[in-house]
């Protein structure tokens, strides 16, 4: 054996020294598992290389396995019997598309990106990755490198889809978080939000990709763990979904080269970070934008062409993964030594396992490498043939004509023991707040202060560095209004220059509301990512949804506990909406321990939903602002004395014990008729409420559109007995819309929503002031919308 | 005849699709090249009559936007560019490839002292005052000049810019010359400032002087801007669609009928 490779004395080893070897080695890997390691190895009767070790453990690890999603859990509620529940993402995810059964779903959960009909030609594909870990050590190299990973996904599934749409979702600590207030090892939340801005913007720009949805949210609790979503939408041709690899099919590597980045990067962000963690530099990637879009570009043409017939990225776990999942029903060979480096000097492990960034595999018939050597050099990127698939089923690598690893394919993807684990859950109690009426009569200082709140403030200044505008397709801009400065709730893009076929992309996403429920958290960000698709003139029928996990050490049974309702919300949503997920992933383990104090954070539970629907015409979409003097607003859907983690709240000190459940009947209901009255163009603006409610929604609605607004209270629908004008105006409960409606058109709009709990509660004036009055017919709010933008825009102006 | 376009490309290039779609829609035929196959000879300038240098990042920009691929061109393409224009065709530049022109010494074109017909860089696109990139709309005001791609164009356009080294930058007499030659084409304007003063930040995006946002060279035939005319081919790209009553046809298509025009009637 070659003195690079080193072989792991296992076969001896007892349980202490097997929890060593996978501690001292980052290999993440528990005691079930090691132990079913040394069995498969004791009837080989040898010890394990380091090669092989390390890529059972990368196979292995959550990141790339997700085995608390298929983990068996004992799930418990007081005063209930214990649930047996058999993977959280069989049961309730893919079962959830499975009972919905949408027949423009064309590829779920199989390959790197779900894809769904597009139009006659052309399908799309969308994928929302995290990159949590790797932000937190490095914003600028971490965010950049998740967006283009993403991105990769995209260029990834099928035989390779063009990038046509990033979107990305951020969290932070808050900005003005005191420095003394800094856990130890940790960046200052706003270090971390200039970086990670900078790393997505630097890499989508330069890819030419435009990034055009997203949303940015604070809470002290992400200081040490900041979250990182970066997603991506794709076009593909209709008959270039399918992949498949043949035994003498060539394992070709295209792109960057490969140094000792990115090592262990994959079991790295399955573990919890400590104030220690910034010393890890090694295992966050540097990126380059320009030899992925050569990439991208030689692919392409490669594609069209026919030249491959898979094709996946280098991801966690760089080739190791790559070529093991490629090669997973047949079998593989692969020479390291021919692998291009960026140096000399690296081990085999360590060329098998490098993240470095952009590099893609495919699967080569031997008669096409010719033409595509021509088409990478035409295009100045560098493509090398590493060996070839097999009908081993077998794992098989060498290096200088040495075997490194010997591993059998069933057991690297099928031999990872399920694991069992508990998970509990008891309702939080919360101090409650009381309405403010009594104390005040005048709601204009809350409005602003709302507003004025990182989470709902205008992010502007964000925005207007992503290119959104690259392609030339994207025409609902995530900034609407006679200022071009208003918050869209969803962008839409026409990938076909011309065409009126559209695809609407939006998100939905309410961490405060899992300090009550993570149950009601999940339904809330569900609905409200619909909300969002159909205010711009979307539709549920044709919306597909992805899920994103962010929570905190799922080995602790609380925090999967709710885990457990957050997933059982995702079946209960959406099956009762009939929008099915297509994709999804989960970054478990964010969670930060002062190894000093022992103290242990770990983030709010937190679920990104992503939506995405096609709409036939683009004609027929809306925005938010209103649109002239005259016309009449109303509120679409019940108001319910819903004041849990609201924002509301939130500004005086509280967090309550009543979060807004989601009713899918009225729901629904509205949603598909609101639907129906955008497409006969009966509403000139829509905009959904969420956070800061019906306050916020309007105010928003009225200084975008530059005109003011007189509202009554009084004639807002309720599904309760609702006696405080706070609460009516700042209750975010869901399923809600305001609409802009012209006078004309009162009455078409009233009958076509029969039915529907609705309230005209005033209308747009020429006017620049923005009132509102209660339920004792007292004007509460009286700001100018001047006020009102400017407390808006003004806190992260910079 | 039908007017042939080579759109070129390189390693960062990213705006050639929609350049495509904007010069198949004013009606020419459209190719899209790499330089190397310029370079390699695989494919002749010569038998094109526009040549497009599309937006994007070049080589990803490094060192300053636009410089490696202008230094690229003038060292390894001079004399086929030298033919293309004494050839009477036309050349543009969008964005990136208006960096690439200026950079070249193509724009604005002013001829050195020693009378050499070498190109020199007579003016630079630097980094925004704001210190960032950003994407917005912007009002543009037609200026009178001899650019062939703006003749008749009406004398307002919004169009959208997106880039951080955009604020065009010369030395007194060269901006004195442009002016002179009616060399500028396009200038930043905000249409509800009351004073004909400079136009202030964000109408004036980038900060350029004179609020310089396009120029052309003395003959016309090669123009370049930092706004994005094929980013505005459809009302639906306007971001306000939803409530001003528009033309279907974008701005910014006129830009790309009045090159395909011009080749038809003058070099067909």
């Amino acid at each position: 054996m070659s003195s690079t490779v080193k072989e792991i004395e296992i076969l001896t080893a007892d349980d202490a020294e097997l929890i060593r070897i996978s501690r001292e080695g980052t290999l993440s890997l528990n005691l079930d598992e090691m132990h079913a390691i040394q069995k498969h190895f004791t009837t080989l009767q040898r010890n394990p290389t380091d090669v092989e070790l390390e890529t059972i453990a990368q196979t292995w690890s959550e990141h790339c396995v997700h085995k608390t999603f298929k983990s068996l859990i004992l799930y418990s509620e007081e005063g209930k019997e214990t649930e047996e529940i058999d993977g959280l993402f069989p049961t309730y995810i893919q079962r959830a598309t499975e009972v919905i059964d949408k027949p423009w779903c064309v590829s779920v959960f199989s390959d790197n990106a779900g894809i769904i009909e597009f139009d006659d030609k052309y399908n799309l594909v969308f994928k929302v990755e995290t990159h949590n870990h790797p932000s937190a050590i490095e914003p600028y190299g971490g965010a950049g490198t998740g967006i283009g990973g993403v991105i990769r996904d995209s260029l990834g599934t099928g035989l390779g889809a063009k990038p046509i749409l990033n979107t990305d979702v951020f969290c932070f600590g808050m900005p003005d978080t005191p420095y003394d207030k800094l856990p130890k090892g940790t960046l200052h939340p706003k270090r971390v939000f200039k970086g990670v801005v900078a790393g997505v913007r630097d890499y989508g720009n330069r890819m030419g990709i435009p990034t055009a949805n997203g949303a940015i949210l604070f809470d002290s609790r992400y200081t040490a763990n900041p979250l990182v979503f970066c997603g991506n939408v794709g076009l593909i041709p209709k008959d270039r979904c399918d992949k498949s690899v043949e035994p003498g099919d060539l394992i070709v590597a295209i792109g960057g080269r490969t140094g000792r980045d990115g090592i262990h990067g994959a079991t790295f962000s399955s573990a919890e970070l400590d104030d220690t963690s910034e010393n890890l530099g090694s295992v966050v990637q540097i990126g380059n934008p320009i030899m992925e879009k050569k990439i991208v570009d030689a692919l392409i043409k490669a594609r069209d062409h026919n030249l491959f017939r898979s094709i996946t990225d280098c991801g966690a776990g760089g080739f190791s993964s790559a070529v093991g999942e490629m090669g997973e029903d047949t079998g593989a060979e692969v020479h390291l030594e021919r692998v291009p480096l960026k140096y000399e000097g690296l081990e085999p492990w360590e060329i098998w396992l490098s993240e470095a960034q952009e590099r893609m595999v495919i699967a080569v018939p031997p008669n096409n490498v010719d033409k595509l050597m021509e088409i990478c050099e035409a295009e100045m990127v560098e493509a090398t043939v590493l060996g070839n698939f097999t009908d081993s089923e077998k794992l098989q690598v060498f290096y200088d004509d040495e075997i490194v690893a010997d591993l059998d394919m069933k057991f690297l993807h099928k031999g990872l023991p399920q694991h069992i684990k508990k998970a509990t859950w008891q309702p939080p109690q919360h101090k409650e707040m009381h309405s403010r009426d009594n104390i005040t009569e005048d709601y204009s200082d809350d409005l602003c202060q709302l507003l004025s709140s990182p989470n709902i403030a205008s992010k502007e200044s964000v925005i207007r560095q992503y290119d959104h505008e690259v392609q030339g397709g994207v025409v609902i801009k995530p900034l609407v209004g006679v200022n071009n400065d208003g918050p869209s709730d969803a962008c839409i893009t026409t990938p076909i220059i011309g065409s009126e076929k559209a695809v609407i992309v939006a998100n939905g996403i309410n961490p405060k509301y899992s300090d009550v429920d993570a149950y009601i958290s999940a339904a809330s960000a569900i609905d409200e990512a619909l909300r969002n698709v159909v205010a711009v003139g979307g539709t549920l029928e044709k919306t597909a949804l992805l899920d994103n996990f962010c929570w905190g050490n799922p080995d602790k049974p609380d925090r999967l506990g709710a885990l457990v309702r957050s997933a059982k919300a995702c079946y209960d949503i959406a099956t009762a909406y009939g929008t099915p997920y297509i994709s999804g992933k989960d970054s478990l383990y964010n969670e930060y321990r002062d190894t000093t104090t022992g103290e242990q954070r770990a983030i709010p539970s937190t679920l990104l939903i992503s939506a995405i629907c096609v709409i036939p015409d683009i004609s027929k979409a809306i925005t938010m602002d209103v649109k002239s003097p005259g016309n009449l607003i109303y509120v679409l859907g019940n108001t319910y004395l819903e004041m849990g983690g609201s924002h509301y709240f939130d500004i005086h000190g509280y967090i309550g014990n009543t979060a807004p459940i989601v009713r899918t009947s009225e729901g629904k209901l509205t949603m598909d008729t609101l639907s129906s009255a955008i497409n006969h163009g009966l509403v000139r603006s829509c905009h959904d409420c969420s956070e800061g409610g019906i306050g916020v929604a309007a105010a928003e609605m009225a200084f975008s559109g530059g005109y003011g607004m007189t509202l009554n209270l009084s004639r807002l629908p309720t599904g309760e007995a609702i006696s405080s004008d706070d609460f009516l105006l700042f209750s975010e409960s869901n399923s809600r819309f305001i609409v802009e409606i012209e006078s004309e058109n009162q009455s078409a709009f009233e009958k076509h929503m029969d039915g529907i709990p609705i309230g005209c509660i005033g209308e747009v004036t020429d006017t620049s002031e923005f009132i509102i009055y209660g339920l004792s017919q007292k004007r509460i709010i009286k700001l100018s919308i001047e006020t009102l933008k400017s407390s808006w825009q003004t806190p992260l102006h910079s | 005849m039908i007017p042939k376009v080579l759109i070129l490309r390189t390693a960062g290039t990213n705006c050639d699709m929609e350049t495509e779609v904007a010069f198949q829609l004013a009606g020419a035929d459209t190719d899209l090249v790499h330089i190397q196959n310029l370079i390699s000879g695989n494919k002749e300038l010569s038998n094109y009559q526009i040549l497009a240098i599309p937006g994007g990042f070049s080589y990803g920009d490094d060192i300053s936007a636009g410089i490696l691929l202008a230094v690229e061109m003038k060292h390894k393409l001079r004399d086929a560019i030298n033919q293309f224009v004494a050839d009477r065709k036309l050349v543009i530049g969008v964005c990136n490839g208006f960096q690439v022109l200026i950079r070249m010494g193509l724009l604005p074109g002013i001829e050195s002292d020693d009378g050499q017909s070498e190109l020199l860089q007579s003016a630079t696109l630097a980094m925004n005052t704001s210190a960032k990139f950003e994407c917005r709309w912007v009002e543009l005001k037609t200026q009178q000049s001899p650019c062939v791609f703006t003749r008749g164009i009406k004398s307002e356009l919004y169009l959208p810019v997106a880039h951080a080294e955009g604020r065009f930058n010369a030395p007194n007499d060269v901006l004195a010359e442009l002016e002179s030659n009616k060399q500028v084409v396009f200038r930043y304007n905000n249409s509800e400032k009351t004073s004909s003063n400079k136009t202030e930040y964000p109408f004036n995006p980038n900060g350029s002087d004179a609020d310089i946002a396009g120029i052309c060279d003395n003959t016309g035939r090669i123009f370049g801007l930092m706004p994005h005319p094929e980013r505005f081919l459809t009302k639906y790209n306007h971001p306000r669609w939803t409530r001003e009553d528009l033309p279907d046809e974008g701005d910014g298509l006129a830009i790309f009928k009045n090159a395909v025009n011009y080749v038809k009637a003058t070099l067909s």
